[in-house]
């Protein structure tokens, strides 16, 4: 199966580095993929909070195209693209005469033949544990991780029907899978405070800060995300965060499909590590050199 | 007054307002079928900035509260993580509900709480429809330009230039059909 593949506005900016590291991990698993030809932004949250027939149409114009090339499936990297294609396709299921309206707009009646995955559910329920930890390379088993998934990914279930909505742990078998040592948190799928980084500043510093803190207490060394707002927000505003709180945190924000190809042996300058505000470099050495050392083997 | 006279006044018919009609229209959802049970509220993560609780909003709507729903804090605010449509018992879709609230006021041309959020999205848009694409450059310039802080988040935006994570130049595409969509929605909307 050929997936069609849509990165998203994110990925072609201030998320260079999970698509890097995402090619490089479908690569590796010798998934078959091609970027969505002409692709145009989702709206995100503009677009919803200010009409929601332009929330709708513009998810379902990049359906569209994905359905005139013949693709049946198509992954979505973004949790807030993945978030906006769900919804818009609820929505229009639910409503009749918005799907109608859609139509009007777009001059074509989309019929519903691509599914949109998240990659996380593909390398979970499609790829399998067994296949990850069969293509591993790499000893990770000294780098303590939590997964943040944040709140597009699993909300609203009735939409997006992804994993336990409230405790999800796809990304944490996922990781586990990768030898990575995942520990358990209470702040899995709160808000980060999301689209409001450019216009409540404040909100996000604050909504960010409790994240963190509660990764710092439960001993995490680094946060696996899977949202490029998420990355940004834990990861860009860590400084201002810091700042803010006076607070000591130095965690390296990881995409998780970074962490992934790590582990699978893909060359750490080519996955976007050196993009990351908070360097992860250091955690990197820290990890290898006790792994080096006499380490008691496992099981 | 007796309890039978209370069940007349207080019904879904006499509460009825166009507001309430406007909002239901706009979302989608039926507003009456909160119990007052408050999860949104106690979900909600903007709570500890917030004048009104998303619950209050709700009970807002139902009673035809116009000025409080449109004036208040919470709609600004929400960060559309849908926790509260997650957890409400009842199904109601109270992101939608908020969605509904942020498009009759930027509509009606109130003035939000926080103007900064509304200039946010309609930038968003402007650049969206002029590149088919989120230019973040160019968004960052437009919305310095209208909300006049050019100081804000500069030595952010030249850190993550310099690792590669902005780019100067836009890559537009496919933009004129992108234009054509909000103009084809633009026409649509002024008809209904």
């Amino acid at each position: 199966m050929r997936y069609a593949y849509y990165p998203g506005c994110s990925l072609h900016s201030t998320a260079f580095e999970y698509d890097l590291s995402m090619r490089a991990v479908l690569e590796k698993l010798g998934i078959e993929y091609e970027e969505l030809r002409g692709w145009i932004c989702c709206g995100t949250s503009p677009a919803h909070c200010s009409s929601k027939l332009l929330g709708v149409t513009l998810p379902i114009k990049n359906l569209a195209i994905a359905e005139e090339d013949g693709f049946r499936q198509m992954i979505v990297p973004c949790a807030s693209c993945f978030s906006r294609f769900k919804i818009a396709l609820h929505e229009t299921e639910e409503n009749p005469e918005l799907k109608e309206k859609v139509e009007q707009v777009l001059n074509y009646a989309y019929q519903g033949s691509v599914e949109v995955r998240h990659p996380l559910d593909i390398f979970y329920n499609e790829v399998g544990l067994e296949r990850i930890r069969e293509s591993v390379s790499e000893d990770l088993s000294r780098m303590k991780v939590v997964c943040y998934y944040g709140c597009l990914l699993t909300r609203p279930p009735k939409a997006v029907n992804f994993d336990q909505c409230e405790y999800p742990m796809t990304m944490d078998n996922l990781l586990r899978g990768c030898g990575i040592e995942v520990l358990d948190w209470s702040y899995k799928t709160d808000c980060c405070g999301a689209g409001q980084a450019l216009a409540l500043t404040n909100i996000v510093v604050k909504l960010s800060r409790d994240i963190l803190v509660n990764a710092k207490q439960v001993g995490a060394e680094a946060v696996a995300v899977a949202c490029p707002l998420c990355h940004s927000n834990l990861d860009a505003r860590q400084k201002e965060i810091e700042q803010t709180y006076k607070l000591s945190l130095n965690l390296p924000i990881f995409y998780f499909s970074q962490l992934i190809a790590l582990a699978m042996g893909v060359d750490k300058n080519k996955i976007g590590l050196q993009g990351h505000l908070v360097s992860p470099f250091p955690l990197l050495k820290k990890i290898k050199s006790t792994s080096s050392s006499a380490r008691p083997s496992r099981g | 007054m007796k309890a039978e006279t209370m069940e007349k006044v207080l019904t879904q018919e006499t509460l009825k307002s166009d507001f309430t009609d406007k909002i239901a229209q706009e979302s989608d959802q039926n507003v009456y079928l909160c119990y007052q049970c408050r999860k949104c509220a106690a979900g909600c993560p903007v709570t500890y900035e917030t004048d009104y609780t998303p619950f209050q909003i709700i009970q807002g709507v139902i009673y035809g509260q116009r000025e409080l729903v449109l004036n208040s804090k919470m709609i600004w605010l929400c960060t559309t993580c849908e926790t509260c449509t997650t957890r409400c018992p009842q199904e109601i879709d109270i992101a939608r509900v908020m969605d509904a609230a942020r498009i009759i006021a930027q509509r009606e041309g109130i003035k939000a709480k926080y103007p900064e959020v509304p200039a946010f999205f309609q930038t968003s848009l402007q650049n969206i429809s002029w590149f088919g694409r989120l230019y973040e450059v160019g968004l960052i310039m437009m919305l310095k330009l209208r909300t006049k802080d050019f100081t804000k988040d500069v030595g952010l935006g030249i850190r993550m230039f310099l690792n590669r994570k902005l780019k100067l130049t836009p890559k537009p595409t496919a933009f004129r059909e992108v234009r054509r969509i909000f103009k084809k929605i633009k026409e649509i909307e002024e008809a209904s």
